[in-house]
């Protein structure tokens, strides 16, 4: 039966598929001729902006406030949403100021039902544009755009028996994520969370909880009474962390010191690494900088990102988290070179040549093209 | 109008090369300072502008699919107009000069906006912001004077061609989109200079005429079929509309540089120019009209065409707010801020056309300036 049933529908949507796009084509194309200059969805936007089809967008059903200094929101995703795997993050674009500006987040909420409701949790850090109006300044109803969740920061297939996080700050958000999808129902989970204070530990309450049920063990470190987590520390606390499938996020500081201790135990296949903070910058030489299909040309310093670069001259740069992890900046470069500033690389391309480079890291090393 | 160098009287000649500095850091201060307030308040107006825009073109044309019916012929027609000026002025010109690309909104952006008008919005960008703006009002530079069909300044030599030219521009005025598509392409230069075979040239035309196919299909093929009766009136009305269009944004846009007061400049008399000089040209070269908030919304604040010209990409709605501070500027060097309602504005301005349209007399043409000193002030750096 289920295969007769199968054939009947194949039989029936063959045809179909066929005729179906020619038919929603043409439809799409008398719209568009109707709408022209503009396209249908321009007029579609005013009045339908989640709708399947639309650039991807989400509106803002709440802000709720975990931290003096982190919120949650809670985001009603367009139709397009195809869902995320616990652990990804989302790129977020938000006007402040009257300004576009991309940053990603990890979702921290446990995948639901399609077109479900998701959360992100931003935490405010001192000066930053995005985090802060995300935080203090966000309304429900807030109409922001997405992209599709993203990242490798996530459970295998076959969840591991034996898990470590270690976290520090809001480098519990994507590990909140894998830990309230129930993924890990039944393993043995451990949690080190590093946060200057007892109150400034995001999900606190929940973390408490759900080591009280003996869901896991949650270590908490307050860094503004113990000082900073070491890798003695860690060896201390957890002995058998060498043997754990090990997550980390947190800054810059730690994730070196955690990579170098389990690559020397010749264990760096367990550890897994998120890194969510600015980079640190390695200036280079500069040179001007021309984005050939915009037209425009600049002269940008060697500690200056082409991303930058770009925007300050009125170019409309794709970004993403402005800190080299998404990948939602790239753009080939046709000739030149650009030093990327975390490590001072130098990357190179000959005419003919399209590079893809991340603009938000690189800058120029002499005059380079950039096919954009 | 004449050169301002060889006026009987420099308006210009008071001002040393130090005054025209001055000027020029008192306007980039002016520009810092809206800059650094350009923000939320001019991304909210320019949305609730094209909201307000799509929602009335929308509304007009589905008032349109029964315009059989006259009240519904007249109110359809009304609202497109609205619509299509609106479209055109406030926000298809200003978004094309970059004025939002700041919000770094890829469906608000100088680079990615079509318009709804005859003139692909890259070829208009080209003649329109590089050459137009750059070289404003400079003889043999600046197109726009005259679009190089008429002669609206003495300094330009008089053709019998010119003897046509008020029934050039009252053409003009009536299909003013087609005429921005040919002024955009050079099309009476290409085929004067046998280029119109040029590979580039063919491109850029096939674009035009693309673009003309599409907008034509629109307004006088598929929204009239979608009228069934009403075929022929929907026709009517959005050919009614696009001669509004056209024929207000023609006027204002003469009110620009040519009435009664605006200055020209000759070409060598921008050699070497300078930041502060370019300023004084813009300041002198163009011309602002008086009147409502309204007004000035659907003029797309080219009313206020001086401080357009000094900031061409400002938000528009910000040109307003300094006019009394630019005012000022010009009052305290004593220069002549030129400005009036708009019969006035565009009666001076077909004045002007209709005037010239005969050769100069003899005794209009002002005699050499004595004091050959001042001459050059416009180009002090140069000299």
């Amino acid at each position: 039966m289920p295969f007769c049933r199968d054939h009947r529908i194949m039989t029936t949507t063959v045809p179909r598929s066929t005729a179906t796009p020619s038919l929603r084509g043409r439809i799409l194309r008398l719209a568009a001729a109707v709408t022209t200059p503009l396209l249908p969805d321009d007029y579609l936007d005013l009045v339908a902006p989640l709708r399947a089809g639309a650039d991807l967008r989400g509106r803002v059903l709440a802000v709720r406030p975990e931290t003096a200094d982190a919120a949650t929101l809670v985001i009603r995703p367009g139709r397009d949403w195809r869902g995320h795997t616990p652990g990804q993050y989302v790129r977020l674009g938000v006007d402040v100021d009257g300004v576009r500006q991309w940053r990603a987040y990890s979702v921290t909420s446990a995948p639901g039902p399609r077109n479900g409701p998701i959360a992100i949790t931003v935490k405010a850090i001192p000066d930053g544009v995005v985090s802060n109006h995300l935080v203090r300044r966000t309304r429900p109803g807030t109409l922001v755009h997405l992209d599709q969740a993203r990242g490798d920061f996530v459970l295998p297939a076959t969840a591991p028996r034996r898990v470590l996080f270690v976290t520090a700050g809001s480098g519990v958000t994507p590990v909140m994520g894998i830990l309230r999808s129930g993924a890990l129902a039944g393993a043995d989970v451990v949690v080190v969370h590093s946060a200057p204070t007892p109150a400034d530990v995001i999900f606190g309450a929940e973390l408490r909880a759900l080591a009280d049920a003996g869901d896991l063990r949650l270590v908490e470190r307050h860094t503004d009474s113990a000082g900073l987590l070491t890798v003695d520390d860690l060896a201390a606390l957890v002995p058998d962390h060498l043997d754990r499938e090990t997550w980390a996020c947190g800054p810059r500081g730690l994730l070196d010191a955690l990579e170098a201790h389990w690559a020397d135990a010749d264990r760096a296949e367990l550890l897994h690494t998120e890194r969510f903070r600015p980079v640190v910058v390695t200036p280079g030489e500069g040179g001007t900088v021309t984005f050939g299909r915009a037209g425009v040309t600049v002269a940008a310093d060697g500690a200056t990102p082409l991303l930058d670069a770009g925007e300050a001259a009125g170019v409309l740069m794709p970004s993403g988290c402005r800190m080299g992890i998404c990948f939602g900046c790239v753009l080939p470069l046709r000739s030149g070179a650009v030093r990327d500033l975390r490590n001072g690389a130098l990357t190179t391309a000959v005419p003919g040549d399209g590079v893809v480079i991340q603009t938000c890291v690189s800058a120029a090393a002499g005059p380079c093209h950039i096919d954009h | 109008m004449t050169v301002i160098q060889k006026k009987p009287v420099n308006p210009i000649g008071h001002l040393t090369a130090e005054d025209i500095e001055i000027i020029g850091k008192e306007l980039d201060a002016l520009r810092d300072r809206v800059l650094a307030e350009r923000g939320e308040s001019d991304a909210r107006y320019i949305r609730k502008v094209i909201k307000t825009q799509r929602s009335l073109e929308m509304g007009s044309r589905a008032v349109l699919l029964f315009s059989l019916f006259p009240p519904a012929w007249l109110i359809g027609t009304a609202g497109l107009s609205i619509a299509k000026i609106l479209e055109n002025m406030e926000i298809g010109h200003n978004i094309l000069h970059g004025q939002y690309d700041f919000m770094r909104d890829p469906k608000i952006h100088s680079t990615t906006w079509e318009w709804d008008h005859v003139s692909p919005a890259d070829q208009w960008k080209h003649s329109h912001n590089q050459l137009h703006h750059t070289y404003t009002n400079v003889l043999g530079k600046d197109n726009d004077l005259g679009y190089g069909i008429m002669r609206v300044d003495e300094d330009q030599k008089w053709h019998p061609m010119h003897l046509g030219q008020p029934l050039w521009n009252f053409l003009n005025a009536c299909f003013f989109e087609y005429g921005i598509a040919a002024y955009d392409l050079e099309l009476g230069r290409n085929l004067q200079k046998g280029r119109h075979k040029a590979p580039e040239f063919r491109a850029r035309a096939r674009a035009v005429g693309r673009k003309i196919r599409r907008q034509v299909l629109k307004d006088y093929v598929i929204h009239p079929l979608l009228s069934g009766p009403s075929f022929l009136s929907t026709l009517a009305a959005t050919f009614t509309a696009n001669m509004i269009r056209n024929v207000w944004s023609h006027s204002v846009i003469m009110c620009g540089h040519f009435p009664n007061g605006v200055e020209t400049f000759s070409k060598t008399s921008i050699e070497g120019e300078t930041r502060g000089e370019w300023y004084l040209r813009q300041m002198l070269g163009s011309a602002n009209i008086s009147g409502s908030r309204l007004m000035h919304i659907m003029t797309g604040n080219l009313s206020f065409q001086i401080e357009h010209h000094l900031f061409p990409d400002l938000p528009s709605k910000r040109y307003q707010e300094i006019a009394p501070e630019v005012r000022a500027l010009f009052d305290r060097y004593g220069l002549k801020y030129t400005t009036g309602p708009l019969p006035k504005q565009v009666a001076s301005a077909w004045w002007k056309v209709i005037r010239l349209s005969l050769p100069n007399r003899r005794t209009a043409m002002p005699a050499a300036p004595a004091d050959e000193r001042r001459v050059p002030a416009l180009a002090a750096s140069g000299a």
